[in-house]
């Protein structure tokens, strides 16, 4: 670790400027706090939360949604668990259960599906929340609810892709930065190619990693030699784990069942291509489409600048909320709901 | 979210395998998972699905970082 950084002090020294990274995966923003990185950085390189954080992205329209379903009679509806404390508009979901809706936390889809089969005269309905690191199983549940005949199996599916978004918060011309540290295990899926626009569009050098202190230091080490020799380039230090073709057979069964849809981003708003819908062939296993159901969309309310953070925009502690209001006994916003949202590690890590 | 648990494959079933990790034993799912595995062998875990292969140093590596995490009370990092 320490030639990675005497290596990184002198590449600093070649590139001769301060030098931005955003580190896209929530994954890692906990992992750069928890082994301490900040501080063992050259003070030129600042490192910046992207939006890879599922529950901080989900709209609190999604959740109202998710809620209106829940307390339909005849609707069960299950999600992971960190989604329960996601603030919707009024309540999030945990305040909903408290309120007598029918609730329950699973761990995997498959999970969802069994509740299905043994409750045939309810709906179960599954939250599809999170990256390309979770769809593909999600989509793998829905062939499986095919193959056994399950009808009142129902996916909301709210499952967003990073490089679309990736590509829209460039194309925005608001996010400031030199490369990116890209996620570990969402790339274990698709592989790299997806994030060659990063280099051939925007000039942006990039580097999956994975969440180990020499890892992150690694790859901090193989975009800033990206950036000096001015060749920037998607390139893998997380080996161990990401082949460059991914996962083909994940991304196969993904794309059997899902299509790409404009998505709302919390804070961000709509992004087209950014999101997962069941295709046409599948729409019965579409919440939405057979429940009759629409999100409702309407701007964050309140000062939260969640929205900023997940686009490298502000740090948490710019929110005049931050640690005062908004806290993770109190989260105001999303950012500070999930262990992986920047506010909340921003706060368990430095206050 | 996005994390996924290195395991060990105690029992394989068609398409279904339980995993050890750190004693608990789970049911994961192969459906996604693009190799065929043996018994012994490392997968990684994302709720409930192994979705790749890892080679047995790299997994006993990464539990050690989930064990700091643990420790640290990081929470719905499995999912
Ligand atoms: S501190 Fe709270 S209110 Fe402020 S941006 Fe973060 S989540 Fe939103």
């Amino acid at each position: 670790m320490k030639d990675t950084l005497s290596a990184i002090h002198s590449l600093m020294h070649t590139i001769n400027r301060p030098v931005r990274l955003m580190e896209v995966c929530g994954t890692h923003t906990v992992a750069i706090f928890r082994h301490g990185i900040r501080g063992l950085l050259p003070d030129g390189i600042t490192l910046l939360s992207g939006p890879g954080c599922p529950v901080c992205v989900t709209s609190a329209g999604d959740i109202d949604a998710v809620i209106a379903l829940a307390e339909k009679p005849d609707v069960i509806v299950t999600t992971f668990g960190d989604m329960m404390r996601v603030p919707g508009k009024t309540r999030s979901l945990s305040g909903a259960r408290a309120d007598g809706a029918d609730i329950r936390i699973v761990y995997s889809p498959l999970d969802a599906l069994k509740l299905a089969a043994e409750n045939p005269s309810r709906m179960v309905v599954f939250f599809g929340t999170g990256f390309e690191t979770t769809s593909p199983s999600v989509a793998a549940t829905v062939g499986e609810a095919v193959r056994n005949g399950v009808e009142n199996f129902l996916v909301y599916s709210v499952h967003k892709l990073v490089p679309p978004a990736m590509a829209a918060l460039l194309s925005s011309g608001e996010v400031q930065v030199d490369g990116f540290i890209l996620p570990g295990h969402v790339s274990a899926i698709i592989g790299s190619a997806p994030y060659e626009f990063l280099a051939r569009d925007f000039g942006k050098a990039s580097v999956i990693t994975g969440f180990e202190a020499h890892d992150i230091l690694e790859g901090i080490r193989m975009i800033l030699a990206q950036i000096a020799s001015g060749k920037p380039a998607v390139k893998i230090g997380y080996t161990r784990v990401v082949r460059p073709e991914g996962n083909p057979k994940a991304v196969a069964v993904l794309n059997e069942y899902f299509e790409p849809e404009e998505a709302w981003w919390r804070g961000i708003g709509p992004i087209p291509g950014s999101g997962l819908k069941l295709r046409a062939k599948y729409e019965k296993f579409d919440a939405s489409a057979r429940l009759g159901l629409a999100p409702v969309r309407f701007e964050e309310p309140s000062a939260c600048r969640c929205g900023d953070v997940l686009r490298g925009m502000k740090i948490p502690g710019e929110c005049p909320l931050f640690g005062k209001s908004c806290t993770p006994e109190h989260p105001v916003g999303p950012c500070m709901v999930s262990s992986e949202g920047s506010c909340a590690a921003y706060f368990k890590y430095s206050v | 979210m996005c994390l996924a648990v290195p395991s060990r494959i105690v029992e394989l079933d068609g398409m279904k395998a339980v995993v050890d990790v750190r004693g608990a034993r789970r049911e994961v799912s192969l459906l996604i998972l693009p190799e065929e595995v043996s018994l012994g062998d490392y997968v990684i875990v994302h709720a409930g699905f192994a979705i790749n292969t890892v080679n047995r140093d790299d997994a006993l590596e990464a539990l050690r970082f989930f064990d700091k995490v643990l420790q640290s009370g990081g929470e719905g990092v499995f999912l």
